[in-house]
């Protein structure tokens, strides 16, 4: 089992645009053109283009801090994401939440969080949602390793449940929070978990839990399709951690002072897109002059969308009173 | 009219919601077969069944954040924290995520939730079972909060807090659930934001909160034996607050009480104290008082706690101060 064939090239796309488009953000930060704080997923992608690659817009999604690639593959508009990190009026919160809080309803992104677990009852409210309309969805909670020492985990696992929620819990283990390493590699003290994997903490809520290669796109689709099917059938929750690492610092601009300098480049050597190049060209389903000239389309794409974001204008000022409720508008100056 | 329990009017404006909208549900720990540890859902689980009436475990952050989900997606939770002092459990949930969400998310979305909360002492429930912290939550932009005084309110407030699009904290002092009051026999909503002048008077303006609004109307029933006219003013809803109503007052009476539960320390009191003296100053011809408990967590033995908290005849001092 693998991804199907006739949308294997999408799914390299869509990976080949969550990397651009990050490291266009990268740039863009550089240059004091995105501002406030930027978390990037790149060394990630294989997770979010394979598992989103199994979800309808009906279906819903959590994310995080490090949320754009979630987004983009749950199939947001370039554009409007990169005017939210440029804090223009045509970004996806107009200019109020930024990347931390790019949200897009319509296709049931629940919203980048700026707060670590903040996606875990989320995801139950909307798996609640859709149990109770009956109406078929599912909500797939993206979260990292280091999440789920915090207690709301716990307590949305344990709801998930014991209430047969449609939920599916992503984990994108990268290895750390922030400094802190998970257990994961036995040479770093003071681990933020004493079990061995993250999964182990599901089967303590009875929840069927899977570990697998972050870095295959297959295998990510492989077992989020089977999970996604599985929850959408009634039967509730399932938990899937998927091993992975950012190539990047944990925001743009860390000290990274905490990891060993060789992981990186064995890291980089699973590189997802890389490897899932190598086996599109082994199945014969794209030589190289295609993977290029998807890559080159991706870059355009997002290059167009940094455009967008530089035309776009800033929002007027006073619109930061408005949307704090829906009905009242006051300055309370 | 009829004369019904606190509770009983909690529980009417609900089952009236959840026939109304099947959007509607509720959720909380013990508010099922058990009724509620209050007995304010009494008579809803029957009635609505286990799939609109959930039994939560105990697990405040999921009941909040869970609440907040189910909200952005197209339901109406009522979520049932026992006490407002649980609230400390799932902060995140209710201040970050619910009330942010609409604001952060550029006005893309709607959180039409209520939480319902038991608040205030007088019950040697000791710190964590007693607390009146509307300060803090009438401090967070999103959050609008309710704060009944009486059954009929209670039922009006509420029916107004489910329909709102917006997460409202509904504030329910634990001394009420057992005292009767008259409600009528309609449904309308009571507008979230408009105060009710409860007596009227000309001497001096006491606007009173929750179970103050009753120890108000004491101090005032005292002092009128002794010929000083007092206009009691129950805001009903802490945010958004009937300003002008106050204001009108203020102007009138040119003396201006607030007693609320909260220890005076960055309460809510503080706030409207400011608010008033920075848009009406010039009507004042006294300085604004303020009644509110002592700066201390609520303490559990009875001496102690009736110290501590605001009592009649602080009330009564206090405007006899201003005169």
């Amino acid at each position: 089992m693998a991804v199907p064939k006739e949308r294997a090239l999408d799914i390299y796309k869509t990976m080949q645009r969550i990397r651009l488009f990050e490291k266009q953000a990268s740039r863009s930060f550089a240059e004091g053109v995105v501002q406030g704080f930027i978390h990037l997923y790149i060394g990630e992608e294989a997770i979010a283009t394979g598992v989103c690659a199994n979800l309808n817009d009906s279906d819903y999604i959590t994310s995080t801090h490090r949320g754009h690639g979630h987004i983009i593959a749950k199939g947001a508009d370039l554009n409007k994401m990169m005017a939210e990190l440029c804090g223009r009026e045509t970004g996806y919160c107009h200019g109020k939440g930024g990347s931390m809080h790019i949200t897009d309803t319509d296709i049931g992104v629940l919203g980048a969080n700026g707060i670590v677990g903040g996606g875990f009852t989320l995801a139950c409210g909307a798996g609640i949602t859709a149990q109770m309309k009956k109406n078929n969805a599912v909500c797939v909670c993206f979260f990292g390793d280091g999440s789920t020492g915090v207690g709301a985990f716990h307590e949305a696992m344990n709801l998930a449940s014991v209430w047969k929620l449609p939920v599916v819990f992503v984990c994108e283990n990268n290895g750390y929070g922030i400094s802190t390493a998970c257990r994961r590699d036995s040479s770093y003290t003071n681990p933020s978990m004493a079990c061995k994997t993250v999964a182990d903490r599901a089967l303590a809520y009875g929840m069927k839990a899977f570990v697998v290669d972050g870095n295959n796109v297959n295998d990510v689709y492989d077992r989020s399709k089977e999970a996604i099917e599985y929850a959408r059938a009634g039967n509730g929750p399932v938990f899937i951690e998927c091993n992975t690492y950012r190539w990047d610092t944990h925001f743009v601009g860390d000290t990274d002072n905490y990891r060993l300098p060789e992981e990186l480049a064995i890291w980089k050597e699973k590189c997802p897109i890389k490897t899932f190049g190598t086996y599109l060209k082994f199945m014969k389903l794209a030589d190289d002059e295609q993977l290029k000239a998807i890559e080159k389309e991706a870059k355009a794409e997002v290059k167009a969308a940094l455009k967008f974001a530089e035309d776009s204008p800033f929002p007027a000022p006073e619109n930061a009173v408005k949307d704090v409720y829906t009905d009242i508008v006051e300055e309370g100056r | 009219m009829k004369e019904v329990f606190f509770s009983e009017a909690i529980a009417a404006a609900i089952r009236n919601e959840m026939a109304r909208d099947e959007s509607v549900y509720i959720l909380g720990e013990d508010i099922g077969i058990y009724g509620g540890s209050f007995g304010a859902t009494a008579g809803l689980y029957d009635e609505f069944g286990p799939e609109r009436v959930k039994d939560t475990p105990i697990s405040e952050m999921a009941i909040m954040g869970s609440s907040a989900g189910a909200a952005v997606t197209g339901m109406r939770p009522i979520a049932e924290i026992m006490y407002d002092d649980f609230l400390g459990c799932c902060m995140d949930q209710l201040m970050n995520q619910a009330a942010k969400f609409r604001y952060m998310y550029g006005g893309r979305v709607t959180v039409p939730m209520v939480v319902r909360c038991a608040c205030g002492g007088y019950v040697t429930g000791a710190a964590q079972h007693s607390q009146s912290i509307e300060g803090m939550l009438a401090h967070i932009p999103g959050l609008k909060v309710a704060y009944p005084s009486n059954p009929q309110d209670a039922k009006g407030l509420l029916i107004a807090a489910i329909r709102d699009d917006n997460p409202v904290v509904f504030l329910e002092h634990q001394t009420f659930y057992g005292v009767k009051g008259e409600i009528t026999e309609d449904f309308e909503p009571i507008p979230l934001g408009k105060g009710k002048i409860v007596r009227e008077g000309s001497d001096v303006t006491v606007v009173a909160t929750g179970v103050q609004v009753g120890k108000a109307m004491e101090a005032a029933e005292q002092l009128a034996a002794e010929g000083t006219s007092v206009e009691v003013i129950d805001p009903r809803c802490l945010y958004p607050l009937d300003k002008e109503l106050i204001y009108g007052s203020v102007e009138k009476t040119g003396k201006i009480v607030i007693v609320t539960e909260e220890c005076k320390r960055g309460a809510w009191s503080g706030e409207l104290a400011s608010r008033i003296a920075e848009d009406r100053f010039e009507a004042l011809k006294k300085p604004i008082v303020r009644v509110g408990a002592l700066d201390t967590p609520v303490p559990f033995s009875q001496p102690l706690e009736h110290y501590m908290l605001p009592q009649t005849e602080y009330i009564v001092s206090a405007i006899q101060s201003v005169l």
